[in-house]
């Protein structure tokens, strides 16, 4: 069953507020991990492995380098 | 054929530490490299860490450490009859360090030999010297583990040099009426070789995501197994002493147990990540500062290279 892209944002926001305290309404598309939400890449492992939990769709390791932005991520799950 | 007669149980009867004189602290670092004092403390939650001297061997810490566990013990040195290092970072592949470290305590002819489950080397040396003892094979076992990881580090990359540290940490191990030294629940994912690795050109290599996707998602199962095994509810833990790899891993792990009460071993602010020294080395350095009481019920976890895990419950002596 696919999400919905309104689903996964609202999905990350919860991961990202708890993993790394970044407060949910802040966790937007555009928003980059590193330069704008201040996530390194230790906390994105663990938000990789939530969104696993919560979405069912694994985000390897070799991929997290490559997903910069809020986007990047909803777009990984979707696909 | 006969056997002698086997114990019902093992204990640690006593603890010793070694750390080398020379501190490290994150300022120093980053005169060296680039990288700052808020990057290596929130990525990995050192302060300062110790750096053997040049001259100073594994064997030289593990000589130290294991002295003084044989002197708190009260025993004699003639009264060990098999001898265990846990260590990866020797230079040499032979001789091991155990034969002459026991010879320089003045241990004569013990069992002697290296065990290398790199940083779960502690827990797999205890767990064999548990054994032993309990199957007659030895009355009384000097476990150490030992190591000098600077002399594997690339000094010019930033991603590990500022986590591995050098020390030491010992134990001895005794027969005793009651158990004190619980199953061991291991394993190892040699599939995953790659992911730690230190070969010819003489650098440590880590895939630190992947190490910290398999620590912290796959390792607690491995913790309620061995408290399990051991009919320790996790209530009853006094602390959990797990490898100092992380910090971040460390708390990430203790989450996971059910045991808020337990003290959480955070040894490597102050001491880095000394791979298979670190639990003991933890260990000797909580009872020292009086946090673990006698009788109080302890669960201690290696996990590293390999890559290479194992989980016991032990009692403080």
């Amino acid at each position: 069953m696919a999400h919905s892209e309104q689903e996964i944002l609202a999905g990350l926001g919860e991961i990202i507020d708890e993993i790394a305290g970044v407060p949910a309404d802040q966790v937007s598309p555009e928003k980059s991990f590193v330069d704008d939400l201040d996530i390194d890449s230790l906390s994105m492992v663990e938000i990789a492995v939530a969104a696993q939990d919560k979405f069912g769709v694994e985000i390897p390791d070799d991929q997290l380098k490559d997903l910069k932005t809020v986007q990047d991520v909803i777009t990984f799950i979707q696909k | 054929m006969k056997f002698p007669p086997s114990s019902p149980g093992a204990r640690i009867v006593a603890f010793g530490d070694y750390q080398p004189a020379n501190v490290v602290t994150n300022a120093d670092l980053v005169a060296r490299i680039d990288t700052s004092d808020e990057w290596i403390q929130s990525r990995v939650g050192i302060k300062e860490r110790r750096i053997a001297g040049p001259d100073e061997t594994v064997g030289d810490m593990a000589v130290v450490a294991g002295g003084k566990a044989l002197a708190a013990s009260g025993l004699s040195p003639s009264d060990i009859d098999l001898v265990i290092v846990a260590t990866c970072t020797q230079l040499d592949q032979i001789p091991s360090a155990a034969a002459g470290v026991a010879t320089r305590l003045g241990i004569e002819a013990p069992g002697a030999f290296d065990v290398n489950a790199a940083c779960a080397g502690f827990c797999y040396a205890l767990a064999v010297a548990n054994d032993a003892v309990r199957a007659g094979s030895a009355r009384n076992v000097l476990v150490i583990g030992s190591e000098k990881l600077s002399q594997w580090m690339d000094w010019t990359d930033r991603t590990t040099c500022v986590i591995f540290a050098d020390g030491a940490g010992a134990a001895v191990v005794s027969a005793s009426e009651e158990p004190g030294i619980g199953p061991v629940a291991w394993g190892s994912a040699g599939d995953r070789a790659d992911k730690i690795y230190m070969r010819e050109n003489k650098y440590l290599h880590q895939e630190g995501q992947a190490v910290f996707r398999w620590t912290t998602t796959e390792l607690y199962p491995v913790a309620l197994e061995a408290m399990e095994r051991a009919g320790v509810a996790p209530e009853e833990l006094t602390a959990f002493v797990p490898h100092q790899a992380n910090l971040r891993i460390v708390e990430a792990i203790a989450r996971k147990l059910g045991a808020p009460q337990a003290l959480i071993a955070r040894d490597i602010v102050t001491a880095g990540n000394t791979s298979s020294a670190s639990v003991p080395l933890a260990l000797s350095r909580m009872i020292g500062r009086g946090e673990l009481p006698s009788g109080s019920t302890v669960l201690t976890m290696g996990y590293g290279a390999g890559l290479t895990y194992a989980a016991q419950v032990l009692r403080i002596p």
